[in-house]
């Protein structure tokens, strides 16, 4: 309380030094100002950079290690033929196509049963519930996410494959469907969140207008709404996308891990194996520095590639619905 | 007296300095590791022998550790190949080996499936995809879904040397982590065929009699039943008495060891 009248009394007494002294720093003092400014910013930049140097150190370890296996064996063989036997002595072979097409299964069914229920789930909670229920319900449907993915695979061996088996009459329960369900459940939560948010930032006006034109909630829901927000759910749809892709201990569990190409193509209660339940069951004994160990590291990165384009193309969406509103 | 107590005193004091330096390096094959695993486990408890590493990176490596002598005791799921041994003695090494443990694998269904006994001919057949139906075998008219291993593990590495005599194995055949998995996959489904170590077989599965001869402790470790072999651990010469190498590679003698043996899913050597 008595600091500002000092200082009208040192004004008035003798105005420029005391000014000087308590406003302008020594340079001993700028200096450190200085460096404390600039070693702040380069560390927090230090920080922020590491997990863009951690990005590119994988991509460089990644291809490093992959590039011997391209150097002998041409990407058409590696892509094109369903012969992979990487440890036989005699004649190993590295056709990788059935897992490719094993992930390629594997992901368009979990989208298949995870983006109508998603979507449906997003368009309730975000119009259709009261504040209080969604409080509730929200919570809920993100505790999904939470469930480590070896609980979801230890489901899915021990109740859903004999069930499978038992009431479907199926050969074996751990196959397409089981695995697909199962990353289904586990992508719900991305693509709901997501989703939700998308729809419930289309303006409030556009909603309104649609009303006062005459059209029902259905209709406004489906004509004005969901057009209006298909960005944020096309970006909700390639990140529960590439949860599936990416995702290891479900599939290694609950998919079979057949190296086996559906016959016929519509029968999903074949087994089948992905990309990365090869990598993932392979690792440990592929010897390093062996042509199997530069197949794994091949395999990453057709994997790596996909989820990165995936990953461009929903950073689009998202930032093309981050524009419009 | 003094000096009594004080000799002993520092008798005690030079023992526990060697008890302290004696160290174990233990390398190689991942069948075996677990074996090692509790073995070291049950030294760094019981006998306060703290420094223990196994490492586990394949039979192979097991043998390369003893002839550059990085390891006191090189793990291995086979015998040393001519090479190997070789390698050994140009390095002035003399491998010795001593068996630890049977492995056996047993070839199990489902038990409502009436097939109760095959030859090692059949079992190749079926998982190279020449037989498909359990009715060729006398069983019911059932699709045969074969269920292996990761080909990590030792399990898979026992049935293929043993069984697949270097056929493939067909393209639907299923691949799970464990023995416990294969364990409840063969136990849900009626079509299954799998195989898994002794010590997991109980009556939720139906163990084959293979070429005649049920899989038991007593026809695996006799060595009668086809599908098993012995577990090594090799040394530099033979240990000398009563030193940590020598305890480690003898533990399998005394009850723990052939306990832990068991828990782990292999076959003692011995009845105790």
């Amino acid at each position: 309380m008595s600091k500002p009248e000092e200082g009208n009394k040192s004004v008035n007494n003798e105005p420029v030094t005391r000014g000087r002294e308590s406003l302008v720093l020594s340079s001993s003092q700028n200096m450190r100002g200085l460096i404390y400014a600039l070693l702040g910013k380069w560390s927090l930049l230090t920080v922020a950079a590491l997990s863009i140097v951690a990005i590119i150190l994988i991509f460089v370890f990644v291809s490093k290690n992959a590039y011997p296996f391209f150097k002998e064996i041409s990407i058409l063989t590696f892509l094109g033929t369903n012969d992979w036997h990487p440890t036989s002595t005699d004649h190993p072979s590295y056709g990788a196509l059935a897992s490719i097409v094993g992930t390629v299964y594997v992901t368009i069914n979990s989208l298949l049963v995870a983006v109508p229920i998603g979507i449906f789930t997003a368009v309730f909670l975000s119009d259709m519930v009261s504040h209080k229920l969604r409080n509730i319900i929200k919570p809920i449907i993100e505790i999904l996410a939470a469930i480590p993915s070896v609980a979801y695979g230890f489901f899915a061996v021990k109740i859903f494959a004999p069930w499978l088996q038992n009431e479907f009459g199926m050969t074996t329960g751990t196959n397409v469907i089981n695995a697909s369900i199962m990353l289904a459940v586990m992508a719900l939560p991305t693509i709901i969140s997501v989703a939700e948010d998308a729809i419930s930032n289309v303006p409030r006006e556009l909603r309104e207008a649609s009303y006062g034109l005459g059209s029902t909630r259905a209709e406004t829901m489906f004509k004005v709404v969901l057009p209006a927000a298909h960005s944020g759910i096309i970006a909700a749809v390639i990140l529960g996308m590439m949860r599936s892709l990416g995702e290891t201990m479900i599939v290694w569990m609950a998919a079979g891990n057949a190296l086996n190409i559906p016959s016929p193509w519509w029968d999903l209660s074949q087994s089948v194996r992905t990309i990365t339940a090869t990598i993932a069951g392979e690792t440990l004994e592929a010897a390093r520095d062996t042509m199997h160990y530069y197949s794994l590291f091949a395999l990453g990165v057709i994997l790596l590639m996909v989820t990165f384009v995936l990953n461009l193309v929903s950073e689009y969406f998202l930032r093309k619905a981050k524009i419009k509103h | 007296m003094k000096k009594l107590m004080s000799l002993i005193i520092v008798a005690t004091l030079i023992f526990a300095g060697f008890a302290q330096a004696e160290s174990l390096k233990i390398e190689g094959s991942t069948t075996v590791g677990p074996i090692a695993d509790a073995f070291a486990e049950y030294f760094k408890s019981n006998l306060g022998i703290s420094d223990i590493t196994v490492t586990k990176n394949g039979s192979g490596n097991g043998a390369a550790a003893i002839a550059d002598g990085r390891a006191d005791i090189g793990i291995m799921s086979r015998f040393m190949k001519d090479k190997e041994f070789a390698a050994c003695v140009s390095k002035g090494v003399m491998p010795v080996a001593h068996v630890v443990a049977m492995d056996g694998v047993c070839v199990a269904v489902h038990p409502s499936n009436p097939v109760k006994a095959l030859t090692i001919e059949q079992v190749r057949d079926i998982y190279t995809g020449k037989i498909t139906n359990w009715k060729d075998l006398g069983g019911p008219n059932l699709a045969i879904v074969c269920i292996t291993r990761d080909s990590a593990s030792g399990t898979f590495e026992t049935f293929e040397g043993l069984v697949m005599n270097k056929e493939k194995m067909h393209d639907k055949t299923e691949e799970v982590a464990s023995n416990p998995q294969m364990h409840s996959r063969i136990s849900t489904t009626k079509g299954a065929i799998g195989y898994l170590g002794l010590g997991f077989v109980d009556y939720k599965v139906s163990a084959l009699t293979i070429n005649g001869i049920k899989p038991s402790r007593k026809t695996i470790s006799s060595g009668a039943y086809p599908i098993s072999r012995p577990l090594f651990m090799f040394t530099n010469g033979y240990p000398k008495l009563g030193s940590a190498v020598h305890k480690f590679i003898s533990f399998h003698l005394s009850e723990e060891g052939q306990e832990i043996v068991e828990t782990k899913g292999f076959v003692p050597l011995t009845d105790y």
